[in-house]
């Protein structure tokens, strides 16, 4: 498989990471070196081998059904660029 | 169990300007679990809380911040699986879809893609008496629910408030199996109805706690059936997916307003696009939501913050052994059990706890008399003032004692009404209520011939014509129930009016 600069815009674009044009082909070029890399890993045949999850055998931790949290609404606006009457302002998003 | 078998609901047909068309709808419901903390954080998803008071820091998507299971939402899920006759999978996994909207702080949903908890199910939708749609359920997963946006507090900004980021949600998707509005509004009907049996979901409609993503395709009458016969999709037309929608009332307009659309691009020539539409309810149409094209592209990848949801076959059994009886049993049991119809059956038990009260008014009682009293008077009058059966006034003891009154002859039918009407304004015991106010029937059989001697003395002229016409008796009778104060036995009145007047 290879990215082009259209697909490495596409995929810029869907991260929200600003790239300028001319950065394009390089950015490219590296996604290529790590897909090539990437390639490499399946020749390795895993037929029939569970995918490994964890390097540990290890269990999903769990919580139980308790409120243990909130209750500090102006903690979580404090690095908001704009908040208003406990709101966080951003510019208008509707269709 | 009684055995209830069922016919299919034909499908609904549209008739375009060149022929009929069929509507193939499947459904993704979007279900709020009830839980007191959010899936993945100890934030409390209460409903109507002052903004962002309900946010942990998970919920905020601060760096460094893991995500930990809330367990109880995991058994919910397991809950509402095993109430839609569902496969359970022992072994399922988290991924993340990826996108950015400002009331999703981590810039993905935590959800299931490829590994869901709950595999293929069944919901049995009644569209009348021995009629009922079967609809397959493909998939339940666990995700977590963004925040709410508010556009119009402000004329250049949306505002935005993360209470609800992080509330579990269970997605239970349909296969294409639903096939018209009124269907597809059942369906929603009975999904509720199911959870709030199990007590998984709260099904708040206005409050957003459930809400459906439509698919709907048209096809030609008899591909429908091709399709059925094969599981092959090129036999149905392409489907548009319109989102978000929590109003039956809308769901159903939507359906019937994107068919139309479809049908005339359809016969005019051209394709329908797959897509995803937005129903505008005031203007009674739908439309393109092309800014979600893009953003369709969701990159979904396992989520490495979460190991496997590994579960145990144990846990899902004793979650078995405890789940409450289902709509669709208690119905049959009603039916089979207290004699009553389909229809007084249903309504009897769209809500559990409706149907409660009812099995305590109708225990050690004639089940018919009871189904009755607590639909006609009961449910007619907490209608009339807007109330919930867990409103009444009238508890199922007081109710019983009514009809036992009536059964032991006591009172009278009609003069039950009146008690019903005492004991749920006034409160108290029925019998004494009955005793104190002198409600008792007259079955004395002396006191009744005495009061139809008096009307027959009084009425002369009336005797005569009764005489000739013997349908007059009626009105004797009805004298003599004004002279008793309605009290008198009917029956004995009736048949005491006829002797005395040799008929």
């Amino acid at each position: 498989m290879s990215i082009d600069q259209n697909t490495a815009a596409k995929v810029a674009k869907l991260a929200r990471i600003k790239v300028e044009e001319d950065a394009l082909p390089a950015l490219a070029q590296e996604f290529n070196t790590i897909l090539g890399f990437i390639e490499q890993l399946g020749e390795v045949d895993v037929e029939g081998v569970e995918p490994m999850v964890s390097v540990t055998p290890m269990r999903l931790k769990r919580r139980e059904d308790v409120v243990t949290d909130g209750d500090q609404q102006e903690k979580i606006l404090s690095n908001a660029p704009d908040a208003r009457e406990g709101f966080f302002a951003v510019p208008k998003v509707v269709e | 169990m009684l055995d209830l078998t069922y016919d299919a609901p034909k499908p609904k047909t549209i008739a375009g300007a060149k022929h009929d068309w069929e509507l193939v709808i499947g459904m993704e419901v979007h279900a709020q679990v009830s839980s007191k903390a959010k899936l993945f954080s100890g934030a409390s998803t209460q409903f109507g809380a002052e903004p962002n008071s309900n946010v942990a820091f998970v919920d905020a998507a601060m760096p460094g911040m893991l995500p930990v299971i809330n367990e109880f939402c995991v058994e919910q899920a397991v809950r509402t699986g095993l109430g839609l006759k569902a496969q359970i999978n022992l072994v399922s996994a988290f991924d993340r879809k990826n996108y950015f909207y400002p009331d999703l702080p981590q810039g993905y949903q935590i959800s299931q893609l490829y590994h869901p908890i709950v595999g293929e199910g069944e919901v049995l939708v009644e569209m009348g008496e021995g009629v009922a749609r079967r609809v397959r359920i493909e998939r339940i997963h666990i995700e977590q629910d963004a925040g709410k946006s508010i556009h119009d507090m402000d004329p250049n900004m949306s505002f935005v408030d993360l209470n609800r980021t992080g509330v579990a949600l269970m997605e239970i998707v349909s296969r294409p199996d639903i096939r018209g509005p009124e269907e597809a509004a059942a369906y929603l009907t009975k999904l509720r109805q199911i959870m709030l049996y199990l007590g998984t979901c709260d099904g708040n409609m206005q409050n957003g706690n459930m809400r459906a993503d439509v698919n709907v395709s048209i096809c030609r009458p008899g591909d429908y059936e091709k399709y059925q016969e094969t599981q092959d999709f090129s036999h149905l037309g392409t489907r548009c997916e319109i989102k978000n929608m929590n109003s039956m009332r809308f769901i159903q307009q939507a359906i019937e307003v994107e068919a139309r659309r479809q049908i005339a691009i359809v016969e005019a020539g051209g394709e329908v696009v797959q897509e995803t539409r937005l129903y505008d309810p005031d203007k009674g149409e739908t439309r393109s939501m092309r800014s979600k094209e893009e953003a369709h592209d969701y990159r979904y990848f396992p989520d490495p913050d979460l190991l496997p949801l590994e579960i145990e076959q144990a846990w899902v059994d004793e979650i078995a052994a405890n789940l409450p009886e289902l709509p669709d049993e208690k119905k049959a049991r009603f039916i089979k059990d207290f004699g009553l119809t389909d229809y007084d059956a249903s309504v009897l038990t769209a809500e559990v706890e409706a149907a409660a009260y009812f099995e305590n008014v109708a225990a050690g009682r004639d089940g018919k008399m009871a189904a009755n009293w607590v639909i006609n008077e009961l449910f007619g009058r907490l209608k009339k003032e807007d109330h919930d059966i867990t409103e009444s006034p009238v508890s199922p003891a007081q109710l019983g004692g009514i009809i036992d009154l009536i059964a032991k002859g006591d009172i009278s039918g009609k003069i039950a009404k009146d008690l019903f009407e005492i004991v749920y304004t006034e409160g108290g015991d029925p019998a004494e209520i009955v005793e104190e106010k002198g409600m008792k029937q007259v079955t004395d059989t002396g006191a009744i011939e005495a009061a139809v001697d008096q009307v027959i003395a009084d009425n002369p002229a009336q005797v005569e014509k009764a005489k000739q016409n013997p349908k007059l008796a009626g009105w004797f009778v009805g004298q003599v129930m004004k002279a008793t104060g309605g009290k008198a036995n009917p029956k004995a009145v009736n048949e005491i009016v006829a002797a005395k007047l040799g008929l």
